[in-house]
């Protein structure tokens, strides 16, 4: 059983591998699905008769939900795993389970897991298509996807615009995609952060490294503040919370140094009041809901194009609506 | 009784009486009887014809893990000594991270007789430095000397407490055995799984610091200056690891140190695309490491190859990176690999590689073997130089199959591994 070739190749694991053009694809074509999302009946037959495994071994409600809404309004056949209550337990390996969704001829599955590379690692052994739903610390590419086209959407361009990630970039999948996908289409990056939760030789990817966030805020035309997870502190990578929303929290009161248009993306979930202020997940500036409805519409176009479905005629898909 | 055995015309290299002619080695009872040009045949005698071979002294691994007891899906002590013997070698060092540790003169008879049993390479068992290696009180270090151990070491879960590892180093003197250890400060390694470094950082995935090496080697140094105790370092794989050992040698600490083949043929890169036999401790690390590594081992200041053995069976392997165990396996790719990518490149002469994978190693140890003045073990390896051979990891006589290697064309083979006059593998066999 093989897959029709697509423009993106089999899978979706990172956007390191993809060309400009690829990454300007998927976004071109997310556009004509983000109109569905409006419609009183939110389905298409794209992909029906096409069944979807979305198998998470780290809980993700929203990453999940997403891609769900995605895949029904294809009118794909959809079954969720997740690790908790279900037969992927700890013992079976990825191999097995691997083995497994091939032996079930499934024909696409989206995966989250702890493990960086475990994305590649599924693809190169099944024949379905496999779409990275964040893969450990690696990348989380329809992430990033949706964050860009976001940006395109209130600046009309990727190119020559300023985007600076916020925060814990060593153990963040989201930051590498958007470094990749942001470099690639001609942005100029930069991250900020505790040096002890920025990875080694982040410089030598071609992005420019700030310490203080206000540095950061003097720059940019766009702020995607990510999530800090609460383990890092016992850890011993920051002394508390408190300490990091008074240095590297985005608060109203630095953007009020901003010198123009300051747009900022948050990947949720939000810890309020630690990476980011109540006011500014609130405010005008703020992205974060209409993230959130693009996620749909970019994981819809990632879906439709790894499925064989080409770019020209996705407008024409939207078409065949049902009902 | 051990029949005699004649060594016909090869070419011997046999760095610790500085030969390299033509000559006959003839081994009776087991130990060399003579070497020397047309020796007559005895009566009753094996005659191996070595026309146009290399015959040196048996090598000797001073690092594998032959993983038994406790592992022995991986590897077990009989199937390590005969991939130790198709690859040329006539001893090991056996590592005691095994299940349970061999910490106490049980565990080291245990190795030893299965090492007997197995009738291929020599096996000589190395203690742990620490009960159960948990870094907190000393094993029973004489009783195991006592036992046949030839040295201790904590590879595997390297020793934290730098008091006990004075302690060892100061009480292992009065047994005249080398204290090994793994040179890594593990609170710097952190959850790291690579090299620290560029590639880490695209691939997502956590690096060790070459810091996290450093530490130890000096810490170590520092205590052999201290305690005037014997320290091996296992597996240098940094630059500035390489230089601090050759300041303290030039000072006058008692340290030898092994170079790993894959650290001097790879860099960090190897793990691109997540490859888990790319995988091992230390990492592969930059290009500059890599070369420093090779410096070392060309001016003698790394005075040991040794593979690190480290078997580990498919299904562990077959993982997402940060899951996969470390290691991989060296016993039958080390010499070719030696002759291929350190002796045909011109980093060291055929003698030299033979000191650094024979004399050097049973000195380090005290081992017999080194060596093939009479009166030594008849321990001796036949070398067909000229010989273009395919690795191949199904073919293997260690039961696990983990290897960079896989594909590499190599020149240059063991064609007769020879312990105490009795072939225990030759090609074709
Ligand atoms: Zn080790």
């Amino acid at each position: 059983m093989s897959q029709p070739s697509s423009s993106l190749g089999k899978d979706l694991v990172g956007l390191e591998s993809l060309s400009a053009e690829q990454i300007l694809t998927i976004l071109n074509t997310a556009e004509p699905f983000k109109e569905i999302s409006e419609r009183r009946i939110k389905k298409v037959p794209v992909l029906r008769g096409k069944t979807i495994v979305n198998l998470f071994f780290e809980a993700s409600t929203r990453t999940r939900v997403s891609f769900e809404f995605a895949e029904k309004r294809l009118s794909a056949d959809t079954v969720n795993i997740a690790t908790s209550g279900s037969s992927v337990v700890k013992g079976e390996t990825l191999v097995d389970t691997a083995r497994n969704l091939e032996a079930m001829r499934i024909d696409m599955v989206v995966m989250r897991h702890g493990s960086s590379g475990a994305a590649k690692f599924l693809a190169e052994r099944i024949p379905s298509n496999v779409i990275n739903a964040g893969d450990g610390s690696h990348e989380h590419p329809t992430q990033a996807l949706l964050d860009m086209l976001t940006i395109r959407d209130h600046y009309g361009k990727i190119e020559g615009l300023k985007v600076c990630l916020v925060g814990d970039i060593l153990h963040s999948r989201v930051a590498r995609s958007n470094v990749f996908g942001l470099l690639a289409l001609g942005a100029e990056v930069a991250v900020c952060g505790p040096k002890t939760l920025l990875p080694r030789d982040i410089a030598e990817l071609g992005v420019t490294v700030f310490s203080r966030v206000e540095e950061a805020i003097q720059w940019a035309d766009v702020l995607n503040v990510l999530r800090l997870q609460l383990e890092r502190m016992e850890a011993g990578f920051l002394p508390s919370l408190r300490e990091y929303n008074q240095v590297w929290g985005v608060s109203s009161a630095k953007l009020e140094q901003a010198p123009g248009d300051l747009l900022i993306l948050h990947p949720g979930p939000m810890n309020r009041g630690v990476e980011i202020d109540s006011d500014v997940a609130d405010g005008p500036h703020a992205m974060i809901l209409h993230q959130v409805t693009n996620g749909v519409a970019v994981r819809m176009a990632v879906l439709y194009l790894l499925t064989g479905g080409a770019p020209d005629t996705a407008e024409a898909a939207k078409e065949g609506a049902e009902g | 009784m051990i029949p005699k055995m004649l060594i016909r015309g090869g070419r011997v290299v046999d760095p610790s009486q500085a030969i390299d002619d033509v000559r006959d080695v003839l081994i009776v009872d087991g130990v060399v009887a003579e070497v020397g040009a047309g020796i007559e045949l005895p009566e009753g005698a094996q005659e191996i014809d070595a026309n146009g071979l290399v015959v040196t002294p048996g090598l000797i691994d001073v690092h594998v893990h032959l993983r038994e007891p406790g592992g022995e899906h991986k590897e077990t002590i009989a199937t390590g000594a005969r991939a130790a013997a198709a690859g040329g070698f006539t001893a090991v060092c056996a590592m005691p991270n095994t299940d349970p540790v061999v910490d106490d003169p049980a565990g080291v008879g245990f190795v030893l007789a299965q090492g007997t049993a197995a009738g291929a390479a020599r096996v000589y068992p190395m203690g742990a430095i620490s009960v159960g290696q948990e870094g907190k009180r000393l094993a029973a270090i004489g009783e195991m000397v006592e036992a046949g151990a030839v040295g201790i070491t904590d590879d595997g879960n390297p020793v934290m407490d730098s008091g006990l590892m004075r302690r060892a180093m100061e009480y292992a003197q009065a047994f005249d055995i080398p204290v090994a250890d793994h040179p890594e400060d593990l609170g710097l390694s952190g959850y790291g799984v690579m090299n620290e470094g560029l590639v880490a950082t695209r691939l997502g995935l956590h690096g060790k610091p070459n810091a996290s090496e450093d530490v130890h080697i000096v810490r170590d140094l520092l205590l052999g200056d201290l305690t005037g105790g014997h320290i091996h370092l296992q597996h240098i794989s940094t630059a500035y690891g390489v230089e601090a050992i050759r300041q303290a040698k030039a000072r006058g600490v008692h340290v030898t140190a092994e170079a790993s083949p894959h650290h001097l043929i790879f860099t960090d890169e190897r793990v691109e695309g997540f490859d888990t036999d790319a995988k091992m401790n230390p990492p592969l690390r930059s290009p500059e490491d890599r070369d420093a590594v090779r410096e070392g081992l060309a001016d003698g200041t790394l005075d040991v190859f040794a593979t690190d053995h480290a078997p580990h069976h498919y299904d562990e392997k077959e993982q997402a990176f940060a899951d996969a165990p470390n290691g991989i396996i060296g016993l039958e790719t080390a010499l070719g690999l030696g002759l291929t990518h350190v002796v045909a490149e011109g980093l060291l002469d055929l003698s030299t590689l033979v000191h650094r994978m024979s004399v050097a190693p049973a000195q380090a140890f005290s081992l017999p073997g080194g060596t093939l003045a009479v009166g030594s073990p008849g321990d001796v390896t036949i070398i067909d130089l000229d010989e273009v051979w395919t690795v191949d990891r199904d073919v293997f006589l260690s039961k696990s199959q983990n290897t960079p290697f896989h594909g590499w064309a190599l020149k240059g083979r063991a064609r007769y591994t020879i312990v105490g006059g009795v072939i225990v593998w030759s090609v074709g066999a």
